[in-house]
């Protein structure tokens, strides 16, 4: 048996690496002091992390990147808190149907919905392509918040809602002063997941991009495209740093049992 | 609560979602059938008599099929493993695997790109060691595309399916071995059969998501075009929006086929019925 579960930690071991040795060696390559990407790299420089800095495009894009992540993050809060209140306090009529649209954004194909995006709310509804990022990517978002809020506002007790309520305070003071203090470590963690998922986004951004508009994800593929010299895999390692960085925080704030649960 | 509140919290979010998701979809599908204004099927009878068109699905869907079960292979063992481990060990390998998934899948791609590239890693090396002699050519091949996507989804299989083993009861187990069961046997009589539907929702994930992955065939697949970057080229090189979206649609409808199917399938074989 003992010989069964040793080949089995063998096999678990050689898994992981093949998980991992990718992104390990992704990261070696990025201290090459020469212009073309080798492994094992041939000595060790900085100069391509300095090159980030000197390829305005990576700038622009990254700034575009944190903006769209962030604000459009922030409108899905906005939509997505007070839905997710709903969906989890009350029975309704037709609450599994707004369940299904709510989380429907997950299941049609990212590409489909980049190319439906860029047919109706570019060029139906007029709106500048900046503008079209920002609705496709809380459009993207709003499925994680709602999914992370309500699972938090599953553990919350509402006798404790009912409570206040009982003694006199308004609905929306008790959800500002009672139900959200009580759910605020999801909410935070809502937040990350969604912007990893925004701030990664290839399948809508790529046909929301217009002249001087783009993505950092986006900006990348068009590099590779192009350019073989080690500034990808250094921006590579920046974004698995600010990845881990965020996952940390995940964790701290409610385990990974999300991630395990479907 | 009134029923007026109700509306006004749900209402925002519904309205913004219609506008700008619903509403351009079925937009989307709807527009396949008319074509100057009446009703058609020209652009499906194109696509599924085009050859070149089929192949690139039968390419898709193959690659999405081996994709799966690789990554079933690959997956399900490891899954086993770390299920059974303590909570300090299992939640260091459950980080480890989630990591990769919360990476851009550009930089997942990329890393392929120099290890499977004609002057990349895995060449090199062979070559060094002298067990091929000239450089194989991986990079830019259906199978570069499956190595890509194998590497993209195995993590939410083991994830997965870890979520499903944690709650098999152990007592089962033991059970099933003091009746005489040897471990091989009571893995296979009690875990196998109580991780099926985990292993389909599983299999759902990896198979949908390889069909419609983007960036992984775009970057590894070189000219091999698949359906999503197919899609791609109609709607942005080709300017072709109304076979783009016949695309779309074909998109659409083989997911949720493979949704609804899969779903039945599991219900069906859920040993706790």
């Amino acid at each position: 048996m003992q010989e069964k579960n040793r080949g089995l930690a063998l096999f678990t071991l050689l898994v992981f690496l093949f998980l991992l040795g990718p992104l390990i060696i992704i990261s070696f390559t990025s201290f090459e002091p020469g212009s073309v990407l080798k492994f094992p790299p041939e000595g060790f420089s900085l100069r391509w992390y300095e090159n980030i800095f000197n390829v305005e495009m990576f700038m622009t894009t990254f700034q575009t990147s944190m903006i769209v992540s962030l604000l459009g993050n922030l409108l899905a809060l906005l939509l997505g808190i007070p839905a997710a209140y709903a969906l989890s306090r009350f029975q309704f009529r037709g609450k599994g149907l707004l369940n299904g649209i709510f989380i429907s954004p997950v299941l049609i194909p990212g590409i489909v919905m980049g190319f439906a995006m860029l047919k109706y709310v570019i060029v139906v509804y007029h709106l500048p392509i900046y503008a079209g990022l920002l609705v496709g990517h809380t459009v993207l978002m709003l499925p994680f918040i709602i999914r992370v809020i309500a699972s938090s506002l599953s553990n919350f007790d509402f006798a404790i809602e009912e409570a206040a309520l009982s003694l006199g305070a308004g609905r929306l003071e008790t959800f500002f002063k009672v139900v959200l203090p009580n759910i605020r470590s999801g909410i935070i963690a809502a937040i990350l997941i969604a912007f990893l998922e925004s701030f990664n986004n290839v399948d809508i951004s790529v046909f929301m991009t217009g002249p001087g508009v783009s993505t950092l994800p986006i900006q990348m593929l068009t590099y590779v495209e192009n350019n073989f010299d080690p500034t990808i895999a250094a921006i590579s390692v920046v974004l698995m740093m600010i990845t881990a960085i965020l996952m940390f925080v995940i964790e701290r704030l409610m385990g990974l049992s999300y991630f395990t649960k479907r | 609560m009134r029923k007026k509140g109700l509306y006004l919290l749900l209402l925002p979010g519904v309205l913004f979602l219609t506008l700008f998701m619903v509403i351009p979809i079925a937009m989307t599908i709807a527009s396949t059938f008319f074509h100057e204004g009446s009703f058609t099927l020209q652009g499906y009878m194109q696509f599924l008599t085009d050859k070149y068109f089929v192949k690139i699905l039968l390419t898709t869907l193959q690659v999405s099929l081996v994709t799966t079960i690789a990554c079933i292979v690959l997956g399900f063992p490891a899954a086993y493993y770390i299920s059974k481990l303590g909570p300090r060990k299992k939640g260091i390998l459950l980080a480890l695997a989630i990591f990769p998934l919360l990476t851009s899948s550009v930089v997942r791609s990329f890393s392929w790109m120099i290890i499977l590239g004609k002057k990349g890693l895995l060449n090199s090396s062979l070559l060094s060691i002298g067990l091929i002699d000239k450089p194989l050519e991986i990079l830019y091949t259906p199978t570069a595309m499956m190595i890509g996507l194998i590497h993209l989804f195995l993590p939410l299989i083991i994830i997965t399916l870890v979520g499903v083993m944690e709650n098999i009861d152990p007592d089962l187990i033991k059970a099933a071995e003091s009746l005489g069961a040897s471990k091989f046997t009571a893995f296979r009589q009690v875990i196998v059969p109580l991780s099926v539907p985990g292993l389909i929702i599983g299999s759902i994930l990896v198979f949908v998501g390889s069909l419609t992955a983007y960036t992984t065939p775009a970057l590894l697949g070189g000219k091999q075009r698949v359906i999503s970057t197919f899609l791609y080229q109609n709607a942005i090189t080709l300017n072709d929006w109304y076979m783009a979206s016949v695309i779309a649609t074909i998109m659409i409808v083989i997911t949720f086929v493979v949704i609804f199917f899969m779903n039945k399938l599991a219900t069906k074989l859920n040993p706790k019925g």
